[in-house]
């Protein structure tokens, strides 16, 4: 009889501690999961990085389109090898802009809106200058940082 | 009292700086006009709104005569007097110094000075020419004795206000009978794609009548100029379109090129239905199945990919916009899906080269992004669910140890 | 081959050779906790405690992602949210626990206070309670700014512009709180300097100080109890009995708040914190600018004090009113000292329902007139 209570207890006294480790598992995986640093890099929205050189050199139109947060950004080689970035939302109704070499123009191929390379609207429908961002070319990793602050 | 003298000073001195010469000479035409007309909308009253009078212009520099006698009739008959000049006249009375590069390199040197010769050339002017006073001259559109510049919103050939300028004769049945010409233009304008985005969204960049059948040299667009006009905005589409087998074919039936699709005047917002082989299509309007040509395959299959890609974007949209309600972050899918959505645009802009080969590589990369978003979405309402499960696992877990606690606690202190 | 059971008595006797376990084990096994009708009260100190926990657990796994600064305190916090493998979890909770740790404590106070558990000798445990309680609402309050969205901008704008109203010292304190004139990436800094650094560090010593002293003193007796006979007094043993009790009280609660997390990562009403858009201090502030539920009762009484009290301003006279309050309410055991019945207890009683009932009512009326 009483040795029949001390199994039970020691039934119970298990069970618990089985209970307690798994609950103790259940809070440590997710923990476990979250340790681990996913695969995607940190964004750093004040700056992203936009492209490397050669991939703007190699590119047809010499211009990229990024994203910078949830906006696309355009960084354009100019003909004198100076890089610069813009939004590249158009301000008309949002398509996205491209550089013409030819033309030395950002154009907007919706409307033929044009904009120059300081981002102003100087021909068709947009309503406002795109707005101009920093673009900073580091020569060690060949990579072009786009921020839109001064500086960066 | 301290306000009112500010703006007293504040008034003469602008006076005092734009118009140097007029003080002294106006007195005596507008003095007496003034006083003398009677009404509010008389050339005198109306004269203070004028840019003329911004640029320094008395009344004698356009009516001529001497301002500073003092007797009606001897201005009358003074040297130079033009007086009122009729419909006929009017022109030359406002190109004798609109046309005059000299003289108006003074006033304002980027001004054109050719629109008299273009009028020369317009229907309102060839018509004026052979003695018809109806056509309209400068002053129909400009107004008059309160003329202001085409960028001033008050003015009556400012973008938005221009289609109303033109309907003022062109919708008026009566004043355009004879000319056998419909007036129905303003109407069908106001409803169309750009009427809307002119009249209603008032986006000045959205064009008025002038943009498509020019201003002082206004005619109606020829068959073979429209792309050309259209292309000015929809340059991407006029560029695809020169190059397509369309190109000839339009010149060879004497199809006037974007219109014959688009219609003019009540252009509403392009349809994917217009294209393939249904009963909306325009395609079938010239091409039939078993006509010897590529028309209707091509209209066909662009017509079933153009189909997919929108139902694809809807799709992935649907799933996303349902992952999103679940509170679940779908950042990087929504900005996917703005990519999706340009090539849609993209596609349909593609459809003005009429060639399978050109329309197709972006149809698929459309329709292959969207899936691809599309399964996201499935994978993210998966982790939802994974979410759930999870969460009911840990809950019976815990509420397992809970109870087994409860049953200690009843042990011990039995 | 020894039994896993007896190689953890040779290890606990190891350790009990050295540092004395059992003594600590046989003290707390000797205390008792006091059985009544109104015993549930007791729990809500463990529960602060738990949730205490919980945020110290969940603090230190997002301050792995997250990086304070105007430039990326929001999109790190979104990082967290969208890219770390159950990051959304642990925020969630982290935000929930918060929530119910404050209201725990709340309530784990009026328990305290309507008992009248302060008496002597708890004096002192009583003064570390409120001080435990200013830490944790100054925690709320800094943590809420973390994530920089608009929300928190504006809310905080108004915070620590409410700070610089009192008198004398108020434009030094908003310029503490701020880090300069206005709320700005320098105010991220600061906060996050006082929440993860400064405030624990404070809320750790007094919480150590009021839990010795709890186990010391161990739980306050009712009222009732004073006059009665020892052996009608019952009791339990701390441990393992009332131990356990909490640690199902804890283990309910871990549930609750797993549930509420998952099922309401961004909170539900008006109590929710979806990161929503970036702070944009060049922004108009949004419709409904909140404060956090706590603090709705202030907001809310200031909103409805007239421009002009007698020549002050009336959020002047307002913010030093809540001030005397906190003051008066913090010194409530030495104002009330008697303990033969009479009148001094029971309007002491009222003073509290009529505070309870302006906080509810207060809070009510902010969340309904908007």
């Amino acid at each position: 009889m009483q040795n029949d209570t001390l199994k039970r207890r020691s039934f119970l006294n298990y069970l618990l501690g089985g209970g307690v480790i798994a609950v103790l598992a259940a809070i440590g995986f997710p923990i476990y999961k979250y340790l681990k640093p996913p695969k995607i890099p940190e964004a750093a929205e004040s700056q992203v990085t936009a492209g490397t050189l050669a991939e703007l050199q190699a590119a047809e139109g010499r211009y990229k389109i990024f994203r910078f947060g949830r906006k696309p950004g355009i960084v354009v080689l100019m003909p004198n090898n100076e890089i610069r970035a813009f939004s590249a939302s158009c301000t008309h109704l949002d398509c996205i802009v491209q550089y013409r070499p030819d033309l030395n123009v950002l154009w907007c191929p919706c409307h033929n809106g044009k904009y120059d390379l300081t981002g102003r609207n100087i021909s068709g429908p947009p309503p406002r200058p795109l707005e101009q961002w920093v673009a900073h070319y580091d020569k060690a990793s060949d990579n072009i940082f786009v921020s839109k602050g001064e500086g960066a | 009292m301290r306000h009112r003298i500010l703006f007293l000073l504040l008034t003469l001195s602008i006076v005092a700086l734009s118009a140097p010469v007029a003080a002294a000479d106006e007195g005596n035409c507008f003095s007496c006009h003034n006083e003398w007309e009677e009404g509010k909308d008389t050339p005198s009253k109306r004269w203070p709104a004028d840019i003329h009078k911004d640029a320094g212009l008395t009344c004698s520099d356009c009516h001529g005569g001497d301002p500073s006698l003092d007797d009606m009739d001897a201005v009358r008959a003074s040297k130079g007097y033009r007086g009122a000049p009729k419909a006929t006249e009017i022109p030359g009375f406002c190109g004798r110094c609109h046309g005059d590069a000299a003289y108006m390199n003074k006033y304002n040197p980027s001004l054109p000075i050719d629109q008299w010769e273009k009028y020369k050339t317009s229907m309102h002017g060839m018509r004026l020419a052979k003695g018809d006073v109806k056509a309209a001259t400068c002053i129909s559109c400009h107004s008059v004795h309160n003329i202001a510049p085409a960028n001033t919103p008050t003015s009556t050939v400012y973008a938005i206000n221009i289609p109303k300028t033109c309907a003022a004769c062109h919708a008026n049945a009566a004043y355009m009978a004879g000319y056998n010409i419909p007036t129905d233009q303003y109407d069908k304008f106001a409803k169309s794609v750009h009427g809307v985005a002119l009249l209603e969204k008032e986006d000045i960049g959205a064009p008025a009548c002038n943009d498509c059948h020019g201003n002082h040299g206004a005619l109606p667009p020829g068959i073979d100029d429209i792309s050309a006009v259209c292309g000015l905005c929809h340059a991407k589409n006029a560029m695809l379109f020169d190059q397509s087998p369309h190109k000839q074919a339009f010149q060879e039936q004497n199809l006037p090129q974007c219109e014959t699709c688009h219609s003019n005047h009540d252009i509403i917002k392009p349809m994917d239905a217009m294209i393939g082989t249904g009963p909306e299509s325009l395609c079938s309007n010239c091409h039939s199945q078993g006509d010897g040509d590529k028309g209707y395959a091509t209209a066909q299959a662009v017509s079933v990919m153009l189909d997919s890609l929108v139902k694809t974007e809807q799709k992935a949209t649907d799933v996303i916009a349902r992952a999103e309600q679940k509170g679940m972050s779908v950042t990087d899918q929504l900005f996917a899906l703005k990519d999706v959505h340009s090539t849609l645009i993209e596609s349909r802009t593609l459809i003005h080269s009429f060639t399978l080969e050109k329309i197709k590589p972006e149809l698929d990369k459309g329709i292959q992004l969207g899936a691809a978003v599309y399964q996201q979405g499935l994978e993210i309402l998966g982790e939802y669910s994974f979410r759930r499960t999870g969460l009911g696992v840990a809950t019976i877990l815990i509420t397992f140890v809970a109870l087994l606690i409860w049953l200690k606690i009843r042990r011990i202190e039995r | 081959m020894p039994s896993i059971k007896s190689v953890g008595l040779r290890l606990f006797d190891w350790v009990d050779d050295r540092v004395q376990i059992k003594a600590l084990v046989d003290y707390m096994a000797h205390k008792s906790v006091p059985r009544h009708d109104h015993e549930i009260w007791y729990y809500f100190g463990g529960l602060s405690l738990f949730f205490f926990i919980i945020q110290v657990c969940s603090g230190i796994l997002l301050l792995l992602y997250y990086r304070p600064g105007a430039d990326s305190a929001y999109e790190s916090v979104q990082f967290i949210i969208s890219k770390v493998q159950f990051g959304w979890l642990i925020r969630a909770i982290h935000s929930w626990s918060a929530n119910l740790m404050i209201l725990a404590v709340v309530i784990h106070m009026f328990s305290v206070f309507f008992t009248r558990a302060y008496r002597k000798p708890r004096e002192i445990t009583w003064l570390t309670g409120m001080g435990l309680l200013g830490l944790v609402l100054f925690f709320g309050f800094s943590g809420y700014l973390l994530p920089w969205n608009e929300l928190a901008f504006f809310a905080t704008k108004v915070g620590t512009g409410m700070a610089g109203v009192v008198p004398l010292a108020g434009g030094f304190l908003m310029k503490l709180l701020r880090g300069s004139d206005e709320v700005t990436g320098a105010t991220i800094t600061r906060f996050f300097g006082f929440h993860v650094a400064v405030l624990p560090a404070l809320f750790t010593a007094v919480l150590t100080v009021h839990l010795l002293l709890v186990q010391r003193q161990g739980m306050s007796e009712p009222e009732s109890w004073e006059s009665r006979p020892e052996s009608q007094k019952r009791r339990m043993p701390f441990f393992p009995n009332f131990l356990l009790r909490d640690l199902l009280v804890w283990l309910i609660a871990l549930n609750v708040l797993a549930i509420l997390a998952v099922f309401f990562p961004y909170g539900i009403g008006p109590l929710h914190w979806d990161l929503g858009l970036k702070a944009d201090p060049f922004s108009s502030p949004p419709a409904h600018i909140r404060p956090e539920w706590y603090f709705m009762f202030m907001f809310q009484s200031l909103k409805f004090l007239p421009a002009k009290i007698l020549l002050v301003d009336g959020e002047v006279v307002g913010i030093i009113g809540f001030g005397l309050a906190g003051v008066f309410w913090t010194l409530i055991p030495f104002f009330d000292r008697t303990t033969e019945k009479g009148r001094r207890k029971r309007l002491y009683a009222y003073t509290g329902l009529v505070a309870v009932m302006f906080v509810l009512v207060m809070t009510f009326l902010g969340y309904i007139l908007d």
